[in-house]
């Protein structure tokens, strides 16, 4: 089927998220929306989900205009949508969440679950994968929640199939496995539109590519244009995708972590005998897909949990047993993974939150009153040295998008002297001119002298910043190696596969991102 | 085959966590039991008196057959079920420390065994009805069950109902007065439920429609059914008791044939309509949540809202059906109170039981079957109270009388860490 979107505008309030869009989405095609964080995609896609109604504009299904009001009517219409925060119910089980909307029932109403077990084991097997219709959807891996989203969409007869950011949850190998499901749903006839801000993916799999930026359309390009290029067209100006940095100068090593474990709430190790050390002048980054011990060793390190067995020493001395605030006057500086949460207060200024772990130090009070004056002034001096997007420092921390935020906490943690800088998933939510400043800063702060410990799940970042790389999988660190690794060995050993083995792996099977890198279509 | 040979599987699915520890299960409960066991054994066993006997009459005086009563010498047989329970204890305290939780029949085994330690040992020296005693339990859960029942109606879609409390007092207000004018005690039945709807009807509109705090509004709605039927009892029911607050009362139904089952029968199968009510609403919610699409429908809104919303189930109309229809069961509940209990209105006349009907949902996990237990044992502590109160026993009748309340902190506290309601509830949602 045919669908277009003719001058749709989504305005809220001041803001326009979406400015007279037009988008056609032939049958049989992967069609890629490309844009930043904030660009309007999402915004674009509820629309046409029928979760938002547009401003003006219309969707037109094969010439004939259509009104969506729920995403029932868009479900009715045949689109589907597997969105980037998963729409399943956790302690539902697989064929549950399928066939919620679309129920089948036996005679006397009750539902008939063994028909919609075998919808679920149908339809996965047409696009050769397993599912078990009776697993509980919790219990499942990311990865396979996301083939159930997909399947939930496809039992529902999706014609168009929009997937929203369906790469940021994946290793690179289980992302090779969605492309060859995305191309397979293209080659059986059913148009994809693909949302991502990622440019190699784009590349890998799109059959047009059209780049949104700031609620518009900017252009559209071929899969086989340059990254530089799509990078340019997606945020308004020559971008460096490379990070400049000088070979590291390595002093003695700062923090040492000697066979660390953590145990969870159910008796779980999620740190599971951890040795690692990072030294002054250096960024170790630690890779590995959410979920396998990351968090939990910085917040560790922090101090907000308490380990089990093994040390944490900062230039000599124990960290583990302190109090966070300790820990953060030993010279620890810590930006954790989710700002919303626990970088930022959002309710709180932007001045207010620049201050947040600061409030005690004598430059921002006099004795039990803080120092406003010395506060705003601290503000207005990090807002221009970070180039920070406000109203002014008495904005609300929590009405700046998210690179703004995360320039706020990185600029609150570093603009005191460190010993050491974490920082966990630095420009996750972030857009790519933020990312490009944020890597700078944390390489200045290595130029420094600073010991620099980077946990993130996205191998591009890992390759911009790492001097060294440790992956972790199931709590343990699987390996320690350079930061120029290639990225489907780094890939192999995120899920589970030791140095040696992933590199022959990834010699023998090397995935399509990097063929196409290479110039060699497959 | 392409280059995309899946050959690069991990060999095994990414969990998302790693390899368990020695797990342990946690010991708080087994600990409980040992402690409670070796009270049961000290206190109960060993600190009787020898030679007392305790006397429970196991049919009532209506009975066409009569069975003598059961004498019960109690030293040894507190000492015996103290033995047990201990090896019951040292079994769970076992079982845990090999990583496993005990099944559900050796708590409900233990329970059981403890009750009736503590009854053999308390009655010592005199004589009370265990018929009066089971068939009064049931009865008193009668309110708890159906508050419950309202209650998780609205959690399983996402809205918490403090209002049970308020529902169950309009429901016995309503019931008094409808069943007086009309002299029928059916028409009371009807008016129940309608004024628990009506009360409703304000929750969800404050909550669903204004996303107000579903807390603050139910205190509110409390407060408001307080102080509406205190002030329609002082200004209007009372000066015209004869004709308004006069109701009839729901006369017991013997159910043919098994009604003449020895103990069985007259405790299930001689009770009032509201019971045999309470059995067709346990089975009927049990297979409307857990086996028909509304069920489905229903705990998908309380658990992740915006999903349901996105495969095009209405989110907002869901909670406020399923809100009306909780308030509605818990004001038939309050009908137990006037005309399936005492007859007359009087003012706060719930006395807190729709707070531990709350408790008997949160004990009962949300399930109508575990909330119908967790009922029966506040309606068994109740009545057991106030069997004993008129006993000479050991324990001050004050003390007794809490029993019903210190048994609810026992068991919420107990199980509070190990339950997991509907994720969404409490929380409004606001689409966009």
């Amino acid at each position: 089927m045919q669908l277009e979107l003719r001058g749709i505008t989504k305005r809220f309030g001041a803001l326009v998220a979406n400015d007279h869009i037009d988008l056609v989405v032939e049958p049989g095609q992967i069609h890629a929306l490309l844009g930043e964080n904030g660009a309007g995609k999402s915004t674009l896609m509820n629309v046409l989900f029928g979760l938002y109604r547009p401003d003006e504009g219309e969707i037109v299904v094969d010439d004939e205009p259509v009104r969506f009001t729920s995403p029932g009517d868009a479900l009715a219409a045949g689109i589907g949508m597997v969105h980037q925060h998963f729409m399943l119910v956790p302690v539902f089980t697989v064929a549950e969440n399928v066939m919620l909307g679309h129920e089948p029932t036996r005679r006397g109403g009750s539902l008939d679950l063994e028909s919609a077990r075998t919808l679920v084991r149908d339809v996965a097997h047409r696009f050769g994968f397993d599912l078990d219709p009776d697993a509980v959807v919790e219990d499942l891996p990311v990865g396979v929640q996301q083939r159930v989203e997909i399947v939930k969409a496809l039992a529902r007869d999706a014609k168009v199939l929009i997937l929203d950011e369906p790469t940021a949850v994946l290793t690179p190998q289980e992302t090779d496995e969605l492309i060859e499901i995305m191309r397979q749903l293209r080659d059986a006839g059913t148009s994809i539109v693909f949302i991502t801000h990622k440019l190699r993916e784009v590349r890998a799999v799109a059959d047009v590519i059209t780049v949104v930026r700031r609620g518009r359309i900017v252009g559209t390009a071929e899969p086989t244009a340059a990254e530089n290029d799509l990078a340019a067209m997606m945020v308004g100006r020559d971008v460096s995708l490379q990070v400049d940095k000088a070979p590291p100068q390595v002093g003695d090593v700062a923090l040492e972590i000697d066979d660390l474990t953590v145990v969870d709430a159910l008796g779980t190790r999620v740190v599971d005998g951890v040795d690692l050390s990072v030294a002054r002048g250096e960024i170790v980054a630690v890779a590995g897909v959410q979920g396998n011990g990351q968090t939990e060793l910085v917040e560790t390190v922090l101090g907000v949990r308490s380990a089990v067995a093994g040390s944490v020493r900062l230039d000599g001395t124990e960290l583990l047993g302190r109090s966070v605030r300790d820990v953060l006057d030993a010279g620890v500086g810590f930006v954790p993974e989710d700002r919303t949460e626990d970088g930022l207060v959002a309710d709180f200024t932007v001045a207010e939150n620049l201050v947040l772990d600061l409030v005690h130090d004598t430059r921002f009070r006099h004795g039990l009153a803080l120092d406003l004056a010395a506060i705003g002034a601290n503000a207005r001096e990090r807002i221009a040295e970070y180039d920070i997007r406000t109203q002014g420092p008495g904005q609300a921390a929590g009405k700046l998008s998210g690179g703004n935020q995360q320039k706020v906490v990185v600029a609150r943690e570093l603009s005191r002297p460190l010993r050491l800088f974490i920082a966990s998933q630095p420009t996750r939510g972030v857009d790519v001119g933020s990312i490009e400043f944020l890597h700078r800063r944390i390489v200045a702060e290595r130029d420094q002298g600073t010991a620099v410990l980077i946990v993130s799940t996205e191998l591009e970042e890992v390759a911009a910043l790492a001097d060294r790389v440790a992956v972790m999988y199931r709590g343990k660190v699987v390996g320690i190696v350079p930061g120029d690794t290639p990225r489907d060995v780094l890939g192999l050993m995120m899920a589970g596969v030791p140095l040696d083995e992933a590199q022959r792996q990834a010699e023998d099977h090397p995935t399509v991102e990097t063929l196409i890198e290479e110039g060699d279509q497959p | 085959m392409t280059a995309l040979a899946p050959a690069q599987k991990p060999a095994e699915p990414l969990a998302a966590n790693g390899s368990p520890v020695a797990r342990r299960a946690p010991l708080r409960i087994p600990v409980l039991l040992g402690i409670l066991a070796v009270v049961a054994l000290g206190v109960f066993g060993f600190g009787a008196k020898s030679g007392e006997t305790s006397t429970f009459a196991i049919s009532l005086r209506s009975d066409a057959v009569q069975f003598d009563p059961w004498v019960v010498s109690v030293r040894p047989t507190t000492i015996a079920l103290g033995v047990v329970l201990v090896a019951l204890a040292a079994w769970s305290i076992w079982l845990a420390l090999r990583g496993r939780t005990s099944p559900w029949w050796l708590l409900a085994l233990y329970g059981l065994l403890w009750a009736s330690s503590f009854l053999v040992w308390i009655v010592a020296g005199s004589s009370t009805s265990l018929v009066d005693l089971l068939q009064g339990s049931l009865l008193l859960a009668v309110p708890l069950a159906f508050g419950a029942f309202g209650g998780l109606l609205c959690e399983r879609a996402g809205v918490v109902n403090i209002a049970i409390e308020g529902q169950l007092l309009v429901g016995a207000f309503a019931a008094a007065v409808v069943a007086s004018v009309t002299g029928n005690v059916y028409a009371g039945l009807v008016a129940a439920p309608v004024a628990g709807y009506l009360l409703g009807l304000l929750l969800a509109l404050f909550t669903v429609k204004y996303a107000v705090n579903q807390i603050i509004v139910g205190v509110v709605l409390n407060v408001l059914a307080v102080g509406l039927t205190s002030f329609l009892f002082n200004a209007v029911l009372k000066p015209n008791s004869s004709t308004l607050n006069s109701p009839p009362r729901l006369d017991p139904i013997a159910i043919p044939l098994v009604s003449k089952i020895p103990l069985v029968g007259p405790v299930f199968f001689r009770q009032n309509l509201l019971v045999y009510l309470l059995y067709g609403a346990v089975f009927l919610l049990t297979w409307l949540l857990f086996r028909t699409r509304w069920g489905l429908r229903v705990r998908a809104v309380g658990e992740h809202p915006s999903a349901a919303d996105t495969v095009g189930i209405d989110v907002n109309r869901t909670r406020w059906r399923n809100v009306v229809a909780g308030s509605s069961t818990a004001g038939l509940g309050g009908a137990f109170f006037t005309i399936g209990y005492v007859g007359a209105f009087g003012p706060e006349m719930s006395g807190g039981r729709g707070y531990i009907a709350l408790a008997a949902m949160i004990l009962g996990r949300w399930t109508p079957v575990g909330s119908l237990g967790a009922a029966l044992l506040f309606g068994f502590a109740s009545k057991l109270a106030s069997v004993l109160s008129v006993l000479d026993t050991p324990l001050p009748s004050q003390f007794l009388l809490m029993l019903p309340y210190v048994l609810t902190i026992f068991a919420v506290a107990g199980f509070v860490g190990r339950v997991r309601g509907p994720a969404a509830a409490g929380v409004p949602y606001v689409k966009g």
